[in-house]
């Protein structure tokens, strides 16, 4: 089984599961690149607009802690810091 | 670290995403259910996946979509107006050739390895069941909760046909040791730390007459969404454990230790009314969700609605975990005074049960309440239950029509 790292798949990743997926534009702002390399590769970005803007900085800290530690998203720590900085600002409470 | 196969799994029928992506489709022409979070409306879209009706998309990937409210105005809901909803995105399309269920675990003597055309050949069995999602109406959550963040229509009733998975575990000699039957499905996360998603039920609920591996939904095969070929079906429990395009059954002596048995899916011990208890699963604090509770809606209009003075009727359907509907209440005055509902069809004690109820509009806003009441004597709350994932929400539903 060959292992890709998630660096190298990111490009690959933004194709859809679906053929009927269209993208989800999150807000411009700065931090979006990283939300954008690590969230969708497993799961759309629609999960956040979805899941807003009612989470305080400590629920959007906890949901970044869930995906890393219960889910195993490989995020880097200085990643993780500005995907939790982008969403308290653009999708909190 | 992603796996080759994950990925090709994954992106294997893709089209590319534009550079740029598009603006927000606001919520345009999506009936949302009032209260969920305000962003839901910046992303739901009315979308048809591959042989399904137009659903309301609440995320592309893994792909949870819910049915608009009028889907629910008959109390069988067809497989194209069906919701779905799944944890991890790598679905495969399962080919019904090469297709098995695995069937062991050290709870069995007799491990055993089913074809499709095995299962189907076993004694059949029907259903009328509702499969309702833990976290149906958990965007209505007050305080608002992370999750799916779901309105009214995370479920659906369907007739389903199958085996029974107490045939299939004689067939694999169970053990009177095991204590938990354990499923996973042919979809699988695209990490590979993400753990699978693997349900277990106790022993005793996996043996009930009414349980089954189910490989027809309404007299079809079951749509590729909802788990083609086949799917586990126990009725009365809600959807986490019907898990779809099942490929191994596994009897255990020891609980399953699994993530998605603990922490997720799990509610707060001693809150809920429920009878139903998952005891090899339970600590002191928390235990996992099992049965429905009597719940509720208004399909016939939606909140806000425009009626003429005089006669209206207002219907819906009712249902529970299981031990079946007795009544439902009506109220027109926002709760203030109450008459019984005209129940309809009874398709069994786990469908949903249509009732309808004849009231007289007075000019201006009416505040029209449902309370469904089960042969347990059971009914709907009107403060909400607090649980942090947001389940089991039965609280009355209260709507406004204008005359």
């Amino acid at each position: 089984m060959r292992i890709f790292t998630l660096a190298a798949i990111t490009a690959l990743i933004a194709l859809p599961a679906a053929a009927d997926e269209k993208p989800v534009q999150l807000k411009k702002a700065p931090g979006l690149d990283k939300v954008e390399a690590n969230c969708q590769a497993c799961h759309s970005l629609d999960y956040i607009p979805m899941n807003s803007p009612f989470p305080n900085a400590a629920l959007w800290d906890a949901e970044i802690t869930k995906m890393i530690k219960a889910y195993g998203a490989p995020i880097d720590d200085a990643d993780a810091k500005a995907i939790a900085e982008y969403l308290k600002k653009n999708y909190g409470s | 670290m992603i796996t080759r196969r994950r990925l090709l799994g994954t992106v294997g029928a893709g089209v590319a995403l534009t550079a740029s992506g598009q603006k927000f489709a606001r919520a345009a022409g999506v009936g949302l259910t009032p209260g969920v979070p305000e962003g839901v409306g910046t992303v739901a879209t009315m979308e048809a996946l591959s042989g399904k009706k137009p659903l309301i998309k609440l995320s592309y990937r893994p792909p949870n979509y819910e049915s608009p409210l009028e889907y629910f105005r008959t109390p069988i809901t067809p497989n194209d107006q069906f919701f779905v909803r799944y944890h991890l995105v790598d679905i495969p399309q399962v080919d019904p050739k090469t297709y098995t269920i695995k069937v062991g675990g050290d709870g069995a003597n007799t491990p055993l390895e089913l074809t499709f055309d095995d299962l189907k050949g076993m004694p059949a069995f029907e259903v009328v069941a509702v499969n309702q999602c833990s976290g149906n109406r958990r965007g209505l959550s007050n305080p608002h909760v992370v999750g799916v963040e779901w309105g009214y229509g995370a479920m659906g009733c369907a007739r389903w046909k199958g085996a029974r998975l107490k045939d299939v575990l004689e067939k694999a000699g169970l053990k009177k040791e095991a204590i938990e039957i354990a499923f996973d499905g042919a979809d699988g996360p695209v990490v590979d730390k993400t753990p699978d998603f693997i349900k277990s039920i106790p022993t005793w609920k996996a043996v009930e007459e009414s349980t089954l591996i189910a490989y027809e939904m309404n007299g079809q095969p079951l749509p590729h969404w909802n788990g083609f070929p086949a799917r586990i079906v126990v009725p009365g429990w809600t959807g986490t454990y019907w898990m779809k395009h099942v490929i191994a059954v596994n009897a255990l002596t020891k609980p399953q230790g699994g993530f998605w048995m603990n922490p997720a899916y799990r509610i707060p011990v001693g809150k809920f009314p429920l009878r139903d208890r998952f005891i090899s699963q339970e600590n002191a604090a928390s235990t996992p969700i099992t049965e429905m509770v009597v719940n509720s809606l208004i399909t016939s209009h939606r909140d806000g609605a425009k009626v003429s003075a005089g006669k209206t009727t207002v219907s819906g359907m009712a249902w529970d975990g299981g031990y079946g509907i007795s009544s439902v209440q009506v109220s027109a005055d926002g709760g203030k005074t109450w008459a019984a509902a005209t129940l309809g069809e009874d398709l069994g004690r786990f469908a949903f049960r249509p009732w309808s109820f004849n009231l007289s509009a007075r000019k201006g806003k009416n505040t029209v309440m449902v309370n469904a009441t089960n042969k347990l004597g059971q009914s709907q709350t009107s403060e909400l239950i607090f649980n942090p994932a947001g389940y089991h929400n039965n609280v009355m539903q209260s709507i406004t029509l204008n005359a």
